[in-house]
């Protein structure tokens, strides 16, 4: 089976550890990602006002070039939340407001296609839920996450608005289902679909850091071992800003922070140049190791 | 505190253009501070989000433009999934830094910030920061 594949600006350096597990992981499962051709950054922000049409022209040429691509299916899958929920926005208002799709279309004259609205976008979680199924990963689990507690943050953007949300916007489970899959046991916690402060992270750390501290307190306060992301923009936020979240509460103990896509490369019986635990700003490998999933 | 209220401003350009913007009827909120209640950056604001909208609705700009409220907002989009009344009030906040960033009035100087700060941040931060907070 092959799989077309956004990647998005973050994917090819500070998040290649995403990509690279999620590729490796889905080859175990026979599927081939295919990733789109000439894909540009999508903004990252759907752009939230009625009169800004300029800012849907980045996400709907990357649908374009999905549409130019030839013997595949005109679906195309994202591995990160924020990219997933531009796309889809975007994509789905479009589908709304015909008026709307004219005036991109004209500001993208020199595209040798117009689109029509007829690409879908999905988020790999979907995907693996609805097309594959959780039981089918289950049955190629060769080493399973034993005694691994797994919480499982959800962020902003893969469930909100309910528009492109794929799970229960208040009480999701798509993520705890998979890493349960995987073997692991999955923890709850009531920060899990709290916002990180995402881009606040720029000019704002500290704000980030206060959220840090909440959000990977209470994982830590039922017991969890590990938080998975789906969006480069919260592993980096919950990662990095968890020394200054140190500064704000001494008993804050570091938690690495992983994709869930790492998890199931882990589990999948991936090499280790494709679970890549080079980049985290926490090493993972040390908690990793001691429940015997690494090394 | 005192707040003079007057049909000028509540029918004026200000309340006008925020509408437009933002695609909400603003008197469509009844101040039940749901959002307010449910925002995960509220400590850090100097207007709540249930009061951004009031001023709104009563066209006071001066308060909201010098606002630290319209900027701390990180669109997590928690304050439209639970309104009752489906106001989006997301939407509402960005129509607010629009009018300020349709004047050129950035809240983002990436020159200000230390090499060393930029060279760490991912690319995802740095563009949905400038997205949001320059013209």
């Amino acid at each position: 089976m092959k799989l077309n594949y956004y990647p998005g600006c973050t994917m090819k350096n500070h998040a290649k550890n995403f990509e690279d597990s999620a590729i490796g992981a889905l080859k175990k499962l026979d599927i081939e990602v295919v990733e789109i051709p000439r894909w540009n950054c999508c903004g990252t922000v759907y752009s939230l006002a009625t009169d800004d049409l300029m800012h849907h022209v980045a996400p709907i040429r990357n649908l374009l070039r999905v549409k130019e691509m030839e013997d595949t299916s005109d679906d195309v899958m994202t591995l990160c939340s924020m990219c997933y929920n531009t796309l889809k926005r975007s994509n789905e208002r479009v589908k709304r407001e015909p008026d709307s799709l004219k005036v991109i279309n004209d500001l993208m004259y020199r595209e040798d296609i117009k689109y029509e609205g007829d690409v879908g976008v999905f988020h790999l979680l979907e995907f693996l839920r609805d097309k594959f199924s959780f039981d089918a990963i289950e049955d190629k689990v060769v080493k399973p996450l034993d005694g691994l507690k797994v919480a499982s943050y959800y962020g902003c953007t893969l469930l909100r608005p309910k528009e492109v949300g794929f799970d229960d916007e208040e009480d999701p489970t798509i993520m705890e289902d998979l890493v349960t899959a995987l073997g692991a046991e999955a923890v709850d916690f009531p920060q899990r679909t709290e916002c990180c402060g995402s881009y606040q992270t720029v000019n704002k750390p500290d704000v980030v850091a206060e959220r840090t501290n909440t959000i990977v307190g209470s994982a830590q306060h039922e017991g969890a071992d590990v938080i998975v992301v789906s969006c480069p923009l919260c592993a980096f936020n919950l990662d990095r800003r968890q020394k200054e979240a140190a500064k704000l509460n001494p008993d804050l103990k570091q938690t690495p922070i992983l994709y869930f896509t790492q998890l199931m490369a882990i589990a999948l019986g991936c090499e280790e140049d494709e679970v890549r635990l080079d980049l985290h700003h926490i090493d993972p490998n040390p908690m990793l190791g001691e429940k015997g999933l690494v090394g | 505190m005192r707040i003079n209220i007057s049909k000028n401003r509540t029918e004026g350009d200000f309340v006008g253009r925020v509408e437009k913007i933002s695609g909400q009827n603003l008197l469509s909120c009844y101040q039940c501070g749901k959002c307010t209640a449910g925002c995960p950056i509220v400590s850090e604001m100097d207007l709540t989000p249930s009061q951004v909208i009031r001023y709104a609705q009563l066209g006071i700009d001066e308060d909201l433009m010098e606002s630290k409220a319209i900027w701390l907002c990180a669109s997590s989009f928690t304050c439209n999934v639970r309104c009752p009344k489906g106001v989006k009030i997301a939407e509402i906040f960005e129509a607010l830094r629009l009018v300020l960033l349709r004047q050129r009035k950035d809240h983002l100087d990436i020159n200000a910030i230390p090499k060393e700060t930029l060279a760490e941040l991912p690319p995802i931060a740095l563009i949905s920061s400038m997205r949001k907070f320059t013209s």
